[in-house]
């Protein structure tokens, strides 16, 4: 039931192509951390130029979806397959998934003492043209790049000389994300409730970066507690995340119920359907 | 059988030593050698030896060299040589002063750069009044053992009120001969209100050598004194090496030092706030990789009021590499007002690898400031994460996040061809690439 829902949207969008290969297909995932079973049974289906938002109680799984896109270590894959661009994600290190273009904006961004916001995007930069096969971009282009970027998150050009995150404040580390991904030009992007601990001008700056960034050949996963951040960045698809599984989904309108409504509405039939079986 | 203490007093009642027959020098290196044969040499018995066992450097015997021609044709030399330091340079080959290699320079006046030898036969001012009065009166058998010797080495002295523009350096460069012992003995002499920055090199072609050496520092009041010692002797080599500083009123004393090679390293570091208002910042860096062990010694006497120490020791450790920090900071009775500071920092890159570190507050006076701290980590695996989600690979992010640990204490040191040299050997040592810089 839940596909036909997705495709009936689908259709009324004209953005994506329902004949095409999703950018993004999680079939049945399963995942655990240290052990425990978070994710258990995901199926989700993401095209280029959508914006799918991903909301959900507390602890429904919501960061473990967003890690395991990224290849964090710790979280192990016990089910299911990620195809991502055709291919199979577990083949890639996480390192390579970035190359390949797909870029997770942390909920909790990383300090790092000792190395500079500048020259972490210009590792990052580099990287990414050593893994496609190209030279080093120059200095000047690469001051000229991030030089423009800066003013669209509105970020101080002294943060870009300052050690990565350290001594930033919630709202700071959250633009110095959304920098980093405006820089990065990422193909799927997924941004980790980038929306908490920000007041409402940091989430209006943070809002524009993405819209901005927003294109036919670009996907975003927005990972979010509240409608709030959905009032700026409007999804074309919402779906809710409930003890690892997705159990309901639709369009931007849900969001606005779940507003009014809470969780527990939707929350409440799978646990029953379990107890049931 | 001899002993090994034995065989270095045979060593040395052999040798016929420069400016013998000076009865303040022949005094000097008396007591130098008695105080060695009653003391022999350390064991780990002994407290500020305890993590350190020589027992390598025993098995086998060391003995002086003569002069091995000028060492103009020896090609090692030039890979050792700084690029873009421009310095007065003093080079000494197996410990003998090389003056073909040497490019001393245009020297200002009040200043003099002279080899120890020259130094102790033409009586230069202050040799007589300073050579072994910096040294505690408890000095360990190593330290006897380079006094008795006295022989070569560097002798700087800046006349009071002298700002002395390049650095001066001085290179013990040992060859791949194997056997050698080496026994550099410096004394620096810096002038009321003058300004110097020394930098003290040790590098090796190679083979198994022993390096003693001791280094006499004397601050005269409201003197600036930058000291970096650069030791990076080759794999198979031992080496001790004895700072010994006296620091006067208002003078201040930054001591830099980089332990990043041989395959026993000491460095024992002993700095005396001797007058009100002296102050002193001691940098360390130790790299150690393969089976290499790296001992730093550090104490700092707090004898006056109103004196400051600003004590920042960082090590990185790989392979089963192991190191030592034992820093003792002691406020003598009635040095009121004293401000010190220690931090020994560690990253273990590897399971293997091992670090003992303690850190030691004495103090009797009570209307001080102290504080110490010691650490033990390894890479942060959250910022490895991170980076990599940025697409950068494992081994740049461990780079990166390794020379960010060690960058704080290298940015310390004002000359820039020495931090780029550092950065340099840490990129190659531990990372295999010839500079940090090509990463990224």
């Amino acid at each position: 039931m839940q596909g036909l829902t997705l495709n009936l949207i689908r259709m009324q969008n004209a953005r994506s192509d329902p004949n095409m290969n999703p950018m993004l297909s999680i079939k049945n995932l399963h995942a655990s951390v240290a052990g425990k079973p978070i994710l258990k049974g995901i199926d989700l289906e993401i095209g280029a130029g959508e914006v799918h938002a991903i909301m959900g109680p507390n602890g429904s799984g919501k960061s473990t979806l967003a890690n395991v896109l990224a290849g964090r270590e710790d979280y192990e894959v016990t089910r299911g397959e990620i195809l991502y661009k055709g291919a199979n994600l577990f083949d890639w290190s996480t390192e390579q998934r970035a190359c390949e273009g797909l870029f997770l904006a942390f909920q909790y961004p990383v300090e790092i003492p000792g190395v500079s916001n500048i020259y972490l995007m210009k590792a990052a930069v580099n990287a990414r043209r050593k893994y496609q096969g190209l030279p080093d971009m120059a200095a000047v282009e690469f001051l000229k790049l991030i030089r423009e970027k800066v003013k669209v998150v509105e970020m101080k050009e002294e943060f870009l000389h300052r050690a990565v995150n350290e001594g930033f404040s919630g709202g700071e580390k959250k633009r110095n994300e959304v920098l980093q991904m405006a820089v990065l030009e990422p193909t799927l992007a997924i941004l980790d409730e980038t929306d908490s601990g920000l007041d409402i001008d940091a989430l209006k700056i943070v809002a524009d970066g993405v819209n901005g960034l927003r294109s036919p050949d670009r996907a975003f996963i927005v990972v979010t507690h509240y409608q709030r951040l959905l009032d700026y960045i409007v999804p074309d698809f919402v779906h809710v995340l409930a003890e690892g599984r997705v159990v309901k989904s639709g369009d931007k309108h849900l969001a606005q119920e779940l507003e009014k409504e809470g969780y527990r509405w939707i929350v409440k039939e799978p646990v029953v359907e379990e107890i049931g079986a | 059988m001899t002993t090994p203490v034995e065989h270095y007093v045979t060593a040395r009642q052999e040798l016929v030593l420069p400016g013998s027959g000076q009865a303040w020098l022949d005094a000097l290196r008396d007591a130098g050698a008695s105080s060695f044969r009653e003391s022999g040499f350390p064991t780990v018995r002994d407290e500020n030896w305890r993590y350190t066992n020589i027992r390598p450097i025993l098995k086998q015997t060391f003995a002086p060299v003569a002069p091995a021609g000028d060492g103009s044709g020896d090609e090692n030399i030039a890979k050792f040589t700084l690029p873009e330091l421009h310095s007065h340079r003093l080079v000494f080959i197996d410990g003998h002063y090389a003056p073909a290699l040497s490019s001393v320079g245009q020297v200002p006046e009040g200043i003099s750069v002279e080899s120890m030898a020259n130094a102790v036969l033409g009586g230069l001012e202050g040799v007589g009044q300073w050579l072994g009065k910096c040294m505690p009166e408890a000095g360990d058998g190593f330290t006897s053992l380079n006094t008795a010797f006295i022989e070569d080495g560097l002798y700087l002295h800046v006349a009071r009120d002298h700002h002395v523009e390049l650095p001066v350096e001085v290179v013990f460069f040992n060859t791949e001969a194997g056997g050698q012992l080496v026994q550099p003995r410096n004394l620096y002499v810096v002038g009321e209100n003058s300004q110097v920055h020394i930098i003290e090199r040790y590098v090796s072609a190679g083979g198994s050598h022993l390096t003693n050496s001791v280094t006499e520092l004397v601050a005269c009041g409201s003197a600036v004194v930058e000291h970096t010692r650069l030791q990076e002797e080759g794999a198979g080599a031992f080496h001790v090496g004895g700072v010994f500083v006296r620091a006067n009123g208002d003078s201040r004393v930054v001591s830099n030092n980089l332990a990043l090679g041989s395959m026993i390293a000491r460095t024992n570091l002993n700095v005396v706030l001797a007058d009100e208002g002296a102050c002193c910042e001691l940098n360390g860096l130790y790299l150690g990789s393969g089976r290499q062990h790296i001992d730093n010694f550090t104490q700092v006497d707090h004898q006056q009021p109103n004196c400051k120490s600003d004590q920042l020791y960082k090590g990185v450790l790989n392979d089963r590499a192991r190191a030592v920090f034992h820093g003792r900071v002691v406020v003598h009775e009635g040095a009121q007002h004293t401000d010190a500071r220690q931090q020994n920092r560690n990253l273990l890159l590897s399971a293997n690898a091992e670090i003992d570190t303690k850190p030691q507050l004495e103090i009797y006076a009570d209307d001080v400031k102290c504080s110490h701290g010691a650490t033990v980590g390894q890479l942060d695996e959250d910022a490895m994460y991170y980076m990599r989600t940025r697409g950068i690979d494992v081994t740049t992010a461990r780079s990166l996040l390794t020379w960010a640990f060690a960058a704080d204490v290298i940015s310390r040191v004002s000359s820039g061809p020495v931090r780029n040299h550092v950065e340099g050997v840490l990129g190659h040592k531990l990372f295999s690439v010839d500079r940090l810089e090509d990463l990224v």
